[in-house]
């Protein structure tokens, strides 16, 4: 379901076939695994790039298999289970001692755009896939943590209220305007997994702290941290 | 140090000198001293300051040789900046800083604390230099970034690139209102601006009271939040 490879500098989380990548207990904990393993493995100039295959980056949370348990309230237990679940995948994201970036092959909705968001950099393209906060449509309530994330990362009052109040389905060029992804400028899964690797190179070149870049990175989102129970860690001495 | 210049309602505040103009504490002690005369002038409320410097910097930051060899003097300088931007935000005179040098970390974060940033384009940057030079950036700072830097992706590739931003990138980030050809092009503007805000009259002391509502959150950060809260309640006399 979800695979971590290295290449070089780069470290390649894949969330692999051809399904929706729907985000099941099992495949949350998978990507929790794989995040933890590129932390312990990192160093100055790593970088994570995350993607799919096919149509669907994730098309969030398995409400079918919340929809199993039989009852409502199990279903409701279910889908907690999975918000809750997914909590410590934005924090290690926002953690990740690393520069992170997401290729968008396909449509990214609900905690699959939240995945997409707990990225520094947001690649998708322009002739295929949606941006899309299901909630509305479906009647779901938000957890905290991602109207936290759409505050911090997107900054206009406009497209908070696109995208989470008037559940619009945003294509590629469309997000650029709104600020929400980086660049759309890629016709196919090969131009935004590449646009995304030059870009990573790039980084990577720095040679940065990782450590330091985290730190700084979670100094710019501090109700999503506080939300997240994150700490931005003071460290040593400067270099001169 | 620096020069303070009186220009019929214009006070010209210069960091003099070939230096780097590092924010040491005499340097700090002397810009907090003048800010302070310029507050008891008679005619301050009717009056607008400029900030500028002599040289290839506006101000390269703390004096990090100067903290290493003395580490409690970070704390110092910090403390002393700290209170300065207090005092600007509280100024009650628009300011308008005209950047014709480098700007880096506490440099950048002086230059930002005026209303209005002009700068050269031919040369010079913006530079956060924090994540290439893994230097602490204390919160306050962060408080500044976000009252003065509006879209996310900007602070972003601000904070998390290191980007030397230069005029023209700096005014598509929103953090530079105009850029100029030269160095005497910019202090040029900022005096026909000054004169122009001047011509309109108004207030300084309500303007004030204005700037420190509106940057309330990085008045928190810096004097802390009942200083903060009891400046705001202090009656304005306002006109009905």
């Amino acid at each position: 379901m979800c695979t971590l490879e290295k290449r070089g500098v780069l470290f390649l989380l894949t969330l692999t076939g051809d399904g929706e990548h729907r985000f099941h207990p099992d495949t949350i904990a998978t990507i929790l695994s794989l995040l933890e393993q590129a932390k312990s493995q990192s160093t100055r100039g790593s970088i994570l790039i995350t993607t799919a295959n096919g149509k669907f980056f994730s098309n969030g949370f398995d409400l079918a298999w919340a929809q199993t348990a039989g009852s409502k309230t199990g279903a409701a237990n279910r889908l907690h289970q999975m918000v809750e679940s997914f909590k410590p995948v934005v924090a290690a994201l926002l953690d990740l001692p690393m520069p992170t970036i997401a290729a968008l092959n396909g449509h990214a909705a609900a905690a699959g755009l939240m995945l997409a968001l707990s990225h520094d950099y947001v690649f998708m393209r322009k002739d295929r896939g949606v941006l899309y906060m299901s909630e509305v449509d479906i009647g779901l309530s938000m957890p905290d943590y991602f109207s936290a994330l759409v505050r911090a990362k997107i900054g206009t009052s406009a497209a908070r209220r696109e995208l989470l109040l008037s559940g619009k389905k945003i294509r590629g060029e469309e997000a650029v305007g709104f600020g929400i992804v980086d660049s759309a400028a890629y016709d196919s899964e090969e131009g935004v997994v590449e646009a995304s690797v030059r870009l990573g190179e790039k980084l990577a070149a720095k040679k940065w702290s990782g450590e330091v870049y985290a730190s700084i990175r979670k100094s710019l989102y501090p109700e999503l941290c506080g939300i997240l129970g994150l700490e931005a860690r003071v460290f040593a001495t400067p270099k001169l | 140090m620096c020069s303070l210049e009186k220009r019929d309602r214009l006070f010209i505040l210069k960091l003099t000198g070939d230096g780097e103009h590092r924010l040491n504490p005499n340097l700090l002690d002397s810009l907090r001293s003048t800010i302070n005369q310029i507050r008891s002038d008679p005619s301050s409320s009717q009056s607008v300051l400029i900030t500028t410097s002599d040289g290839k910097f506006f101000s390269n930051g703390y004096d990090l040789a100067l903290a290493e060899s003395n580490p409690s003097l970070s704390v110092v300088m910090d403390a002393k900046l700290r209170s300065l931007v207090a005092d600007l935000i509280s100024l009650p005179m628009p300011t308008i800083a005209a950047v014709t040098g480098h700007a880096s970390a506490a440099g950048c974060i002086l230059a930002m604390s005026h209303d209005y940033v002009l700068m050269r384009r031919d040369r010079g940057f913006l530079y956060m230099s924090e994540l290439d030079i893994e230097l602490i950036v204390p919160a306050w700072f962060m408080a500044v970034i976000r009252g003065k830097i509006g879209s996310p992706a900007a602070r972003r590739d601000v904070m998390l690139t290191a980007a030397k931003v230069t005029a023209d990138v700096g005014v598509k980030m929103g953090i530079v209102d105009s850029a100029y050809g030269s160095a005497t092009e910019t202090v040029e503007a900022a005096i026909k601006l000054g004169e122009e805000i001047v011509q309109r009259g108004g207030d300084g002391h309500v303007y004030g009271k204005m700037r420190e509502s509106l940057l309330r959150e990085v008045l928190i950060h810096t004097i802390g939040e009942y200083e903060s809260g009891s400046s705001v309640v202090r009656s304005t006399g306002s006109k009905l």
